[in-house]
């Protein structure tokens, strides 16, 4: 996959499935836009703003109440989400996939609900140095309330996480593994397969933050070996407010519900209140319907394309852009793993990333700029900020031409001799 | 909108080479302004006689807009007396924030006004009005607060 060869793959057709993202045709300060934040959140096809159109204009109502004919619509197409869940990750039954607003909130649900009943003081949650802040404060906050200890395995220079270096620190009491499948900061994508084996060894159970990774590599439960696995819709091209949780069933039937409401419980009275089976336990309340909706008809986009060219594409977008961005006087890449994906995160000498990411805006070309939500991850390689490119396989090697050119120009404007 | 507008000469110029920039021991009064979602950091030393800054030094590390705002900013108020320096802090505030600020307004700004661009990208207000709110609070409670300032 690591060909630097700036040939596309013949059967990926860029320009058509550019055609298919209606915001990838507008300008911005009256260029073309340039749109690389897709880490941040990704853009939608026609097909997710056409599924959600027709849902709300046709079948909305409430789910698994009525017996009128929009309530079964909606239902339909709210489990057959489910359904195409199931198979996009190779989930064993639909018992295992949870509805939830986001990566964050599967976390935390992950958390308070197998987390806080589970440990016991003295026991610690095993986490990386590289991991999103959603993938750290909900653990501090368990710890804080079980007295558990919280540990974190290290990263080198490359931004690379050793699975030794994690085994290591495995210990007699580590009772959770929560850890990114890709790095949001840097790209590193992880030794998934080697920690989830080894922590299945010692009774560790492991959480896998997928958010960067679901739509950029293809993504097995089974096969990765692992007990939760997380993820938000909007990060593959479905609308925002919509995730999943991935829990192997034996533990999702032993957590208790997260929350209370309507549609998580069988029967209700006050002395008792018997709750639904899975996976409704963990859904309170009306859901996000229309975005299960677009989330569903994400995944059959996606299973429209040829995935693995897709992937292919993205990774010759990767090398490009290394390329050409390394060839800038004063640019220094961080993170600079052996496995990464598509997505690159630098800084200039003399020039801040929020006035890079103002430059870039003038020329229509939309990073991201900042710390990304992994304040840990800038402390350790001693910058304030960085500047991040986060590529899709809709991007075209003239974007990133676009990119580096206007990354120089921003440095001969903030700092044409160097830093201060 | 013309990025030209936001990065004037001046900015460029005080970003490149910032006035005032550096420690200052004794200092009567400090404060210090942090915006983490930026990484922008500032810390604001001053030494004040009677009711007069006497002297202003900032040190820290931020983006073109913040580095250049404080060093406009301790140039404009050296010798000012606190009343001035809220006075001048009010008058930046609009500037920033406020459309109508007039022309008549800005000039008598002097070169505080090349600041006036960032009006245009509300998304960096925060940048250039983080060293003005670090400065009231140096003059309000001279101590450093637990709790840096901050504008985001």
């Amino acid at each position: 996959m690591n060909n630097t060869a700036r040939a596309i793959p013949r059967n990926f057709d860029v320009a058509a499935v550019r055609r298919e993202f209606p915001v990838l045709a507008r300008t911005v300060h009256g260029k073309p836009l340039c749109y690389l934040d897709n880490g941040a959140s990704a853009q939608r096809p026609r097909a997710v703003i056409d599924a959600v159109d027709e849902y709300e204009r046709r079948h909305h109502a409430n789910i698994h109440r009525g017996v009128h004919t929009l309530s079964q619509e909606a239902t339909a197409l709210y489990e057959g989400a489910r359904d195409k869940v199931v198979r996009f990750i190779n989930a064993r039954s639909r018992h295992e996939i949870v509805f939830l607003r986001g990566t964050t909130e599967a976390i935390n649900l992950v958390a308070q609900s197998y987390g806080r009943p589970t440990l016991r003081v003295g026991d610690e949650v095993l986490i990386t140095h590289l991991e999103h802040h959603a993938n750290i404060v909900p653990w501090q906050m368990l710890c804080e309330q079980t007295g558990a200890r919280l540990v974190v395995a290290p990263i080198d220079e490359r931004g690379e996480v050793h699975a030794d270096a994690v085994e290591r620190l495995m210990s007699e009491r580590t009772r959770i593994l929560a850890f990114a499948h890709i790095s949001n900061a840097l790209g590193t994508v992880l030794p998934v397969r080697r920690l989830t084996a080894a922590a299945r060894a010692r009774g560790i159970v492991t959480v896998i933050d997928g958010a960067q990774a679901i739509a950029h590599t293809p993504v097995d439960v089974q096969e990765l070996g692992c007990d939760f696995y997380a993820f938000s819709g909007h990060k593959m091209f479905a609308p925002t407010g919509i995730g999943v949780l991935y829990g192997r069933e034996a533990l999702l039937e032993r957590m208790p519900p997260w929350q209370g409401g309507g549609d998580m419980i069988l029967t209700v009275s006050f002395g008792k209140t018997v709750y639904n089976a899975l996976p409704h336990k963990f859904e309170a309340g009306t859901p996000n319907i229309s975005g299960v909706v677009g989330l569903g008809a994400a995944i059959d986009f996606l299973h429209s394309l040829d995935l693995g060219a897709a992937h292919a594409h993205e990774h010759a977008l990767l090398d490009h852009a290394s390329a050409a961005l390394g060839a800038i006087a004063g640019l220094r890449i961080i993170g600079t793993a052996a496995h990464k994906s598509s997505l690159i995160s630098f800084v200039l000498e003399g020039v801040h990333p929020h006035d890079l990411g103002t430059i870039l805006d003038g020329d229509g070309i939309a990073i991201r700029t900042g710390h990304h939500c992994a304040m840990p991850v800038v402390e350790f390689f001693k910058v304030p900020a960085t500047a991040r490119a986060t590529f899709a396989f809709y991007n075209t090697f003239e974007e990133i031409e676009r990119l580096a050119e206007a990354t120089a120009r921003a440095r001969a404007l903030i700092a044409p001799d160097g830093p201060r | 909108m013309q990025l030209t507008d936001l990065y004037r000469d001046v900015i460029l110029d005080h970003n490149r080479r910032p006035r005032n920039f550096g420690p200052l021991e004794p200092a009567d009064a400090t404060a210090e302004g942090v915006n983490p979602l930026c990484g922008d950091r500032l810390t604001l030393r001053l030494k004040l006689a009677q009711d007069r800054i006497e002297e202003i030094r900032f040190e820290g590390q931020g983006c073109a807009i913040s580095t250049a705002s404080a060093s406009l900013m301790t140039e404009a108020v050296k010798g000012k007396s606190r009343e001035q320096a809220m006075e001048l802090f009010d008058r930046v505030h609009r500037l920033l924030t406020d459309d109508a600020a007039d022309a008549d307004d800005a000039e008598r700004l002097g070169k505080l006004a090349a600041l006036s661009g960032v009006r245009e990208y509300p998304a960096r207000v925060k940048c250039a009005s983080l060293c003005w709110h670090t400065l009231v609070s140096a003059l309000k409670s001279p101590g450093a607060l637990e709790t840096p300032i901050s504008t985001e």
